[in-house]
This record gives structure tokens, C-alpha cells and sequence, in this order.
């Protein structure tokens, strides 16, 4: 028996046990991070190496992968990904939501409910909802070990005593399964509801912090808010251009050199198959080759 | 260079390791649903099942602790060493994974190890034998179940329900369970309920 001449999903056998067995305990402790320790990728830290590779080890020959970048699937970051899983583990692509199987996301939640046939895996910059709070990592984990959460409570509410409202809209902190804090990554908070009993299991992985941490199916996640001030998901007030969604997440795209804009669904494979249904919004047809990448500043 | 024959799944160990450990995600993601693997041969009284968990699973890093229905005959710590390199410990307390071939008698969960409230990860993941996924059921629930699921495993300690309740209680510590009955696996994560009738 000769040895494997590359590594199928590029990681070596020995990481992937390694990562594999921090993806059961944060499956069985929902919502808290298990330290894992994270290898050098082929890619920078801020493409997504945690979710790579958490990808990396639950991936098999069968999987069917989508990467999105923003709701999209043709940004430079996942186009990027989905070929390097193309060229390690030959996996079959789509750009499709219904027929993945793995989804990696960068920033972002599919618009279509996702199945129990389904795993989607998050790319988190910063896994640790405290930090900003306080950066010593042995008192946020005594914190987290006490459930000693009202500093978190305390920021949200100076934020309404400035703004009059929870300013914070992206990142927006959930409590999982009634015990952890968790940072569901800088998804905006309109997709917050959809963490909460999905159907499929949710992973995160956080290269550069080496964290992993889970949602499994069907478990409660709340947005943390206030009796008084109870958590609102934000949307613009407008319909998607092309396919005329009054429920989807909006982007706000620039489209030409004057600067014209318009909001157009950041999910682009739900936008497609509205057209395709035969909806459409005021700008009716298809618009030729919008710029996402960059239009988030 | 790259050598696809070297690499097609009847070759490539990498495809059993993948295969059994997302039949045990979905299994630890969903407590008390069933999952069928292929398996892989071992000495008796390894399931087929048991044996493919721990290839794919155990490695230098993963103290292994055996009941004595296991430790009695060496042929098992020799294929785990030759199969996995990992350490065969005494104290369950040392182990990240157990083997439990005698169910009934399996011990008390005190005795693994169970986390600390800043490290609950840091627990033993025990592995029990069982004959079949039948039986008198219990009510589960929690993170991974909908509503509720029905569970049967037999044989099973007589305060199996009690124990469950106890390791709920602790939780975030606590351990987790995976059942084996021949090729089928089923688990019991630390976060799942057992519903009072
Ligand atoms: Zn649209």
C-alpha cells in the first residue's frame, strides 16, 4: 500500500482528526468555542481560513460545495475557494442553494431555508463576542464559564441611550441554546432570525483566532435585546431592482462610472431564481454584470 | 505531482475517516438518529462500526480508556496502537475517548472526564456497544431535535435515565455518548434531554 501523493481537501489527515473532534464537542456544546490549533493555509487569514478549513474536514467525494462571498458566488474570494476545493478534493460545485450540500459563507445567510441535508459553514474574523469588552482571553472564558453576560447587555444599552436605538448591525450578538454568547460572524443582523431552528447544522470557524464553534439543528438562537427595545431585524425600505423582492437583503450597488445606484438582493442565486419564476422589479430584465465586490466600502 | 489512482476511495484510507466521522457529526447534530457505516475489521469485541470510529477518530493525542470486556484480550490495545498510535490509559478520567463493550456494566459517568466550566470540551467521548437500537424508549429533546425523538438502546444500565439527567445538570460539562449496535451508531451529546412522562 503506497501513501496518498496529496492530501485529499488539501489537510493532512492527522489535522483533520484534530479539527474533526473539535467539530463534535462544539456541536455538543452549542455555541461555545472550542480552541482548535489552526494550520497554515495556502490563502491569507482574511479569506477565510477557519472556514476553510472546517470545510476541509467535513468534506467527502459525494459533497456538492457553494462558496459565497456577500450573498454572491462570483466575488474573487469565492471563486477562489471554490476552486481550490475543486483541485484538492474534486468535489462538484454549484452555485445553486437547493443542490449544495456544503455551503461556505463569508458575511452572509442564503434567503432560501436551508435543509437537514444541508451544512453550512461560516467564516468568522472574530470569534470572541466579549472582546471588544474586554481583551484578556482567561477573564472572557471566566465569563463565559459564569454566564457573566451584562457587560454585553450594558454596551447594547449605551448604544440606545446614544442612538436611541441598537446601533449595532452587523455581528449582532445571539444566545445560543439559552447558555452561550456567541458572535454569529459579521452576517448582518437581518439574517440573525434565520440562525435560530434551522433546519440545517451551522459551523464557524475562526483561523487566526483557531476557534470552532457550532449551532446544530432545530436549536433556539436569540438576539440579545431588551424588553423595552426588543431586537429588530434591519432591511432598507426598498425592492430589489430586478427581481422586485420586498424580503430579501438589499445591497446598495453602484452600477455605472456617474455613480448611479440601485438595491438589488445580495443573494444572487435567490435573485436569479425570482427572474427566472418570472418576477421582476422596476429595472425589469437582467442588468449586465454588476460590480458587488467593492460596493461594501 | 498528482496521482489520481493512488487516491480513489477504495484506495485512499482519507474517504473511510471522512465517511465515519460525518455519519457521527449528523448523529451528534441530530442526538438519538441512526446512522449506518461501513465499518472496518477488528478484534473481537470491536463493532465494525466502533473500529471505523476510532480509525478515523484516535490518533498520539487521544487516550483510549477500555472496560475489561475490551483490556481482556491484548489483541485490542495492539490493533489500537498499530492502527492509531494512541495511549491505552487506566484512569477514564485521562481518556478523550472510552470503549464500552459490556453496557450494563459501563461505569459511573463521574468517572470520565467531564470538562472544566472553562474548558467543557476537555471531556471524554464514550463509546458503548450495545446489541440493537430497541427496546423500552425514551423521550428526547433538545438542540438537534425538533419537537421530541423517540430513543431505544438495549442492553442498558437500569438508571440510564437517571445518569442522563445527572450529566444534563452539569452541562456545559459533562460527557458525550455514542451508541454501536454492529454498523449502526447513534449518539447522545452532552446537550440532550431526556423528557420526564
Ligand atoms: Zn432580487
Amino acid at each position: 500500500m503506497s501513501a496518498p501523493v496529496y492530501n485529499f481537501a488539501y489537510l493532512d489527515e492527522q489535522t483533520k482528526r484534530m479539527i474533526r473532534r473539535a467539530i463534535l464537542k462544539a456541536i455538543a456544546i452549542p455555541g461555545y468555542q472550542v480552541p482548535f490549533a489552526s494550520r497554515e493555509m495556502p490563502m491569507p487569514y482574511g479569506w477565510g481560513t477557519g472556514g476553510v478549513q472546517v470545510t476541509a474536514s467535513i468534506l467527502g467525494p459525494d459533497d456538492k460545495l457553494k462558496v459565497i462571498d456577500q450573498g454572491s458566488d462570483d466575488t474573487t474570494n469565492a471563486v477562489s475557494i471554490r476552486k481550490f476545493f475543486v483541485k484538492t478534493a474534486g468535489v462538484e460545485t454549484t452555485t445553486k442553494t437547493n443542490e449544495a450540500t456544503v455551503i461556505q459563507t463569508r458575511h452572509r445567510i442564503p434567503e432560501q431555508a436551508l435543509t437537514e441535508d444541508q451544512v453550512l459553514v461560516y467564516q468568522v474574523p472574530i470569534p470572541e463576542p466579549l472582546r471588544f469588552l474586554e481583551p484578556r482571553e482567561t477573564e472572557t472564558r471566566r465569563m463565559h464559564a459564569l454566564s457573566e453576560y451584562g457587560l454585553m447587555h450594558v454596551k447594547l444599552y449605551e448604544d440606545i441611550a446614544r442612538h436611541g436605538h441598537i446601533a449595532t448591525t452587523y455581528a449582532y450578538p445571539v444566545e445560543v441554546g439559552g447558555r452561550y454568547v456567541m458572535d454569529p460572524s459579521p452576517i448582518p443582523k437581518f439574517d440573525n432570525p434565520k440562525l435560530s431552528d434551522s433546519a440545517a447544522l451551522q459551523l464557524f470557524g475562526a483561523g487566526r483566532e483557531k476557534r470552532i464553534y457550532a449551532i446544530p439543528p432545530h436549536t433556539h438562537v436569540k438576539s440579545l435585546d431588551f424588553e423595552d427595545h426588543p431586537f429588530e431585524p434591519y432591511r432598507h425600505d426598498a425592492q430589489c431592482e430586478l427581481c422586485g423582492a420586498m424580503d430579501s437583503y438589499l445591497d446598495e450597488v453602484i452600477t455605472d462610472d456617474a455613480g448611479t445606484r440601485m438595491f438589488v438582493c445580495s443573494d444572487t442565486d435567490f435573485c436569479e431564481d425570482r427572474r427566472a419564476a418570472g418576477h421582476h422589479g422596476p429595472q425589469g430584465g437582467p442588468v449586465a454584470a454588476i460590480e458587488k465586490e467593492g460596493a461594501h466600502g | 505531482m498528482l496521482d489520481i489512482t493512488a487516491n480513489t476511495p477504495e484506495f485512499d484510507p482519507a474517504y473511510a475517516s471522512q465517511a465515519a466521522f460525518r455519519a457521527l457529526m449528523e448523529c451528534m447534530a441530530r442526538p438519538g438518529e441512526i446512522r449506518t457505516l461501513k465499518g472496518a475489521d477488528a478484534p473481537a469485541p470491536f463493532a465494525p462500526a466502533t473500529a471505523a470510529l476510532i480509525k478515523s477518530l484516535a490518533d498520539y493525542e487521544t487516550p483510549l480508556w477500555l472496560d475489561a470486556a475490551f483490556a481482556v484480550d491484548k489483541k485490542v490495545a495492539d490493533w489500537i496502537r498499530f492502527h492509531t498510535s494512541a495511549p491505552v490509559v487506566h484512569d477514564p478520567a485521562d481518556a478523550a475517548f472510552a470503549l464500552v463493550a459490556d453496557a450494563r456494566a459501563m461505569p459511573d459517568f463521574g468517572r470520565f472526564a467531564q470538562g472544566t466550566s472553562e474548558y467543557p470540551d476537555r471531556s471524554t467521548t464514550v463509546i458503548v456497544q450495545i446489541d440493537g437500537f430497541s427496546g423500552d424508549a425514551i423521550t428526547l429533546k433538545g438542540p438537534g431535535i425538533k419537537t421530541t425523538r423517540a430513543f431505544s438502546a438495549a442492553p442498558l444500565p437500569a438508571d440510564f435515565a437517571a445518569r442522563m439527567a445527572d450529566n444534563r445538570a452539569l452541562f456545559p460539562r459533562g460527557i458525550d455518548l455514542v451508541f454501536v449496535a454492529g454498523h449502526d451508531i447513534a449518539a447522545l451529546p452532552r446537550s440532550a434531554m431526556i423528557e420526564e412522562h
